[in-house]
C-alpha cells in the first residue's frame, strides 16, 4: 500500500504540452480518479506515474521514494486497461498466475494468491475455463484478477469499464469500490466519466488542457465547482449558466444579489471583493423551481418525463436555455410563461473574465445538505 | 402525417418468432416508441412498416389503407438509421433538397427551395446549407439526416436508434429538439431504442417488447407507474425498480396472491434501524451529486434506492425499510391492481 505523490509534473510532445505543472497527492488507501474530457492530459499523467512515459520535468515519489526516473517493472504498480488484455491460449488459473510465474514464486504460493484473487472477484468456478468463451464481465474480473494476485502497492487504472455497455457498467462500478473497499489498496482511476468518478472516488482531480482545475471529493465538486469548466462537466443535466451583472456599482465583499435580465437574485453573500463587470450565476437543474410569481421569466420549450422526476427546458426573453429539475407531477406545458425560482443557498458565482468561482459563504459553510 | 395499425401481424425467421401477433393502432401525429433489449423484435416491426420485410400474417395499414403486400416506395414512409447516410459529395441544401427531386415528386425549384430553408430553420442549420456534408460534426450531420426524412412530409417517419452513435451530451439536446421539431410538424413517428431514457422522454405511447411479443403499449406515465408484469416494470426506471419476495416483508400489508414486492425510489423510506428492527445493511452509497443512490443488502437481496446528499446513514448500518404504495406481483409476475 502506497502514498503517490505528484509534484510539478510537466510533459511536453513538441509543442504540445499535455501535462501542465501539477501537484497532488494521492493518500495511502484512496480511490482517486482523473476525470478529464479526451485530450485533458489525464491518461498520459498516470502513464508517467505507472513509468510508461518519462516526464519532461516535476517528481513522483512513491511511498516518499523518487521513481521519476525508474523502469515500470521496478514500481511495484498494476496496470488495469480498457481492452482487457488476457492471454487468449491460457486459461483463467493461467491468465491470474501469470504476473507471478514471471516473478518466480513459488508454486504453493502461487496457486494460494490466484485462489484468494479469485474468491475476491467470485470466478472461483471459473478457474480452469478457457478466457475465449468468458462474458465481457468475466474477461473484466480475470483482467482485475491478474492486477490484485501481485499485490501491488498502488492499482493504476485507465477506463477499465469504457468497453463495457451501460448497464452492465453500472454493476461493474459496485463491483470495483466494493473491491477496492476490501483490499484497501491505493487506486489511481482515468475516465472522462463523470457519473463513473462521482460513484467511485473519494477523490477527484478535475483536468482540462492539462492542468488540474479542481482537486476535492465528490460532493465538494459538485456543491461548490472551482470553474465553469468543472461545474459544466460535473452532472446531468449540467450546471445552468446565467449571464448576470451587479445590481450597484460592483460586486464587493457582502454582496448577496445580482440581476439576471432584469431581475434582482439572491445568492450567497460574497466573502470577497470581485471586480469586472460580467459574471455568471450557477444554478444545478434541482435548484430551480417553477413558480408563478418571479421576476425572472421563461417560456417552456420542452419536458422530459423521466418517472420520479422531470426535466424541463425552458427559454429566457434574453435567449438563454436552462434546464431544471422538478418533481414529475409539477404541470409543465410547452409554450407556457413560468416564473423561476432559484435556491439562493446554492448558486454558484462566476467571474466572467476567466471563469474561476467567487468565494460566498457557500464556501465556509460546512456539509451544504443537510 | 397518418395513421397506421398493426393487426395481429407476425414475422419469424426460420423457427424464431421475431414478431408475434403484433396488434397496435397510432393515431395522426403520434410519436410511438417501442423500447426493449437486442432481439425484442422492435427493428423487424420497423421494418414490416416500412416493407422492408413481408409479414407472415396479418394486416398492416397506413391511412385507413392496407399496405401489408405494397412496395416500400409505394408506402410514403421514410427512415432515419443509426448511421447518417447522407451523401458526403452534396450540400446540407443538396441533401435536404434530394427526395424532392426525385422524379417521383420533381417538385419545381422554387418550391423546393422555400421547402428546404422552412426545414433548416426548424433544424437550426440554416447558416450550414451551402457546406457539404462532411464538413457538420456529429450531431449537424443526424439533424440533417433528421431534415432529410422530415422534408417531403410521409405519411410515416420510421427511426432506428437515431441517436445512438452521438455522445451523452449531445444525444440530450437533439431529444428535446427531436421532440419539438416532430411536435410542430406534426408527424407521426414510429422509433425504437433500447434507452428507456429516450423512451421515456420523446414517446407520445410506448411500446414494451420482450422477445418478439409487445408486452404492453401506454403513456410514458401508465407504463411507468402501472406496469403490466415485472419485465415491464424492469425497463423503466433508474435506479430500476426493486423487486423484493413478498416473505421477506413481513410487516408489509399486501394482497393475498402476492408473490413479489415491487419498490421504486419513491416507494421506499428508509431509516436507521432503531431497537433491533433491522430488514438490512447499507453496502454502498454511490455519489450522484443531486442525490445519492444507496445500496443496501436484504437478506439475500441487493436494493438500491435515492438519498439526499446529506444523509446520515453509513456503510454498514443497520436500516428499517417502509414502504408507501409500492407495486404487487403474483407468482406469474403479473402485476395485481390494487
Amino acid at each position: 500500500m502506497a502514498e503517490i505523490r505528484v509534484d510539478s509534473l510537466h510533459k511536453s510532445f513538441g509543442d504540445f504540452v499535455a501535462v501542465n505543472d501539477s501537484s497532488f497527492t494521492v493518500r495511502n488507501g484512496d480511490f482517486f480518479c482523473l476525470l478529464g474530457p479526451s485530450g485533458c492530459g489525464k491518461t498520459t499523467t498516470m502513464r508517467m506515474i505507472a513509468g510508461l512515459e518519462l516526464p519532461t520535468r516535476g517528481r513522483i515519489l512513491l511511498d516518499g521514494i523518487d521513481v521519476t526516473m525508474q523502469r515500470a517493472a521496478l514500481r511495484d504498480i498494476a496496470f488495469v486497461f480498457q481492452l482487457f488484455a488476457l492471454y487468449p491460449h491460457m486459461n483463467v488459473r493461467a491468465n491470474i498466475a501469470f504476473p507471478l510465474k514471471s516473478q518466480r514464486m513459488p508454486r504453493a504460493q502461487i496457486t494460494e494468491r490466484v485462489e484468494e484473487a479469485t474468491r475476491i472477484l467470485r470466478i472461483t468456478h471459473l478457474l480452469d475455463q478457457p478466457v475465449s468463451g468468458l462474458a465481457s464481465g468475466d474477461r473484466q474480473r480475470v483482467a482485475l484478477g491478474r492486477a490484485i494476485v501481485r499485490q501491488p502497492k498502488a492499482f493504476l487504472m485507465d477506463e477499465p469499464l469504457g468497453a463495457l455497455d451501460a448497464e452492465f457498467r453500472s454493476l461493474m462500478c459496485g463491483e470495483l469500490r466494493l473491491l477496492h473497499d476490501r483490499l484497501g489498496a491505493t487506486t489511481v482511476y482515468v475516465t472522462h466519466d463523470q457519473l463513473e468518478a462521482m460513484a467511485l472516488a473519494d477523490r477527484i482531480a478535475v483536468m482540462n488542457e492539462g492542468r488540474i482545475e479542481q482537486l476535492a471529493s465528490p460532493q465538494e465538486i459538485y456543491d461548490r465547482p472551482a470553474t465553469v469548466f468543472v461545474a459544466d462537466f460535473i452532472g446531468s443535466p449540467s450546471m445552468n449558466f446565467l449571464p448576470c451583472a451587479p445590481v450597484d456599482a460592483g460586486l464587493a465583499r457582502g454582496t448577496h444579489r445580482v440581476r439576471v435580465e432584469g431581475a434582482d437574485i439572491e445568492m450567497p453573500a460574497l466573502a470577497q471583493d470581485a471586480s469586472g463587470r460580467e459574471f455568471i450565476l450557477g444554478a444545478r437543474p434541482e435548484h430551480i423551481s417553477l413558480v408563478s410569481d418571479s421576476p425572472l421569466r421563461a417560456e417552456i420549450f420542452g419536458t422530459e418525463y423521466l418517472g420520479t422526476t422531470q426535466i424541463v427546458t425552458l427559454q429566457l426573453r434574453g435567449g438563454t436555455s436552462i434546464k431544471a429539475r422538478v418533481p414529475s407531477d409539477v404541470p409543465a406545458l410547452v409554450g407556457d410563461q413560468v416564473g423561476l425560482a432559484l435556491d439562493s443557498a446554492r448558486l454558484s458565482v462566476f467571474a466572467g473574465s476567466n471563469g474561476s468561482a467567487l468565494r460566498t459563504t457557500l464556501h465556509e459553510s460546512g456539509t451544504v445538505h443537510g | 402525417m397518418a395513421e397506421f395499425s398493426f393487426e395481429n401481424v407476425s414475422k419469424r425467421f426460420g423457427s424464431m418468432p421475431a414478431v408475434d401477433n403484433h396488434s397496435l393502432a397510432a393515431g395522426d401525429g403520434e410519436f410511438i416508441v417501442l423500447l426493449g433489449p437486442t432481439g425484442a423484435g422492435k427493428t423487424t416491426t420497423l421494418r414490416l412498416l416500412a416493407g422492408l420485410e413481408r409479414a407472415d400474417a396479418g394486416k398492416i395499414s397506413i391511412g385507413g389503407d392496407d399496405v401489408t403486400h405494397q412496395s416500400p416506395t409505394m408506402r410514403d414512409v421514410t427512415f432515419v438509421f443509426q448511421q447518417y447516410s447522407l451523401y458526403p459529395h452534396l450540400t446540407v441544401f443538396d441533401n435536404l433538397a434530394f427526395p424532392l427531386r426525385s422524379p417521383a415528386r420533381s417538385w419545381p425549384a422554387d418550391r423546393i427551395d422555400v421547402k428546404v430553408r422552412e426545414v433548416a430553420r426548424l433544424l437550426h442549420i440554416e447558416d450550414k446549407l451551402s457546406n457539404r456534408a462532411t464538413q457538420l460534426s456529429g450531431g449537424q450531420m443526424q439533424r440533417v439526416a433528421i431534415g432529410r426524412a422530415l422534408v417531403r412530409e410521409p405519411r410515416i417517419t420510421l427511426m432506428d436508434e437515431p441517436l445512438s452513435s452521438l455522445d451523452a451530451k449531445l444525444r440530450a439536446e437533439l431529444r428535446v429538439e427531436l421532440k419539438r421539431i416532430q411536435r410542430e410538424l406534426g408527424a407521426t413517428v414510429l422509433y425504437v431504442t433500447h434507452d428507456q431514457t429516450e423512451a421515456m422522454t420523446l414517446a407520445t405511447r410506448i411500446g414494451v417488447l420482450d422477445r418478439g411479443r409487445l408486452v404492453q403499449i401506454g403513456s410514458p406515465r401508465e407504463i411507468y407507474e402501472r406496469p403490466a408484469n415485472v419485465y415491464v416494470a424492469t425497463r423503466l426506471g433508474s435506479p430500476g425498480i426493486n423487486l423484493v419476495p413478498r416473505q421477506l416483508l413481513p410487516r408489509l400489508k399486501a394482497p393475498d396472491a402476492a408473490a413479489t414486492v415491487g419498490a421504486r425510489t419513491e416507494h421506499v423510506r428508509v431509516s436507521k434501524a432503531a431497537n433491533g428492527s433491522a430488514l438490512g445493511r447499507v453496502r454502498w452509497i454511490e455519489h450522484l451529486g443531486d442525490a445519492n443512490h444507496l445500496h443496501l443488502r436484504l437478506g439475500e437481496h441487493d436494493f438500491v434506492t435515492l438519498t439526499a446528499p446529506g444523509t446520515p446513514l453509513t456503510v454498514g448500518d443497520a436500516v428499517d425499510v417502509d414502504f408507501v404504495a409500492p407495486l404487487f406481483f403474483d407468482a406469474s409476475g403479473r402485476r395485481i391492481v390494487t
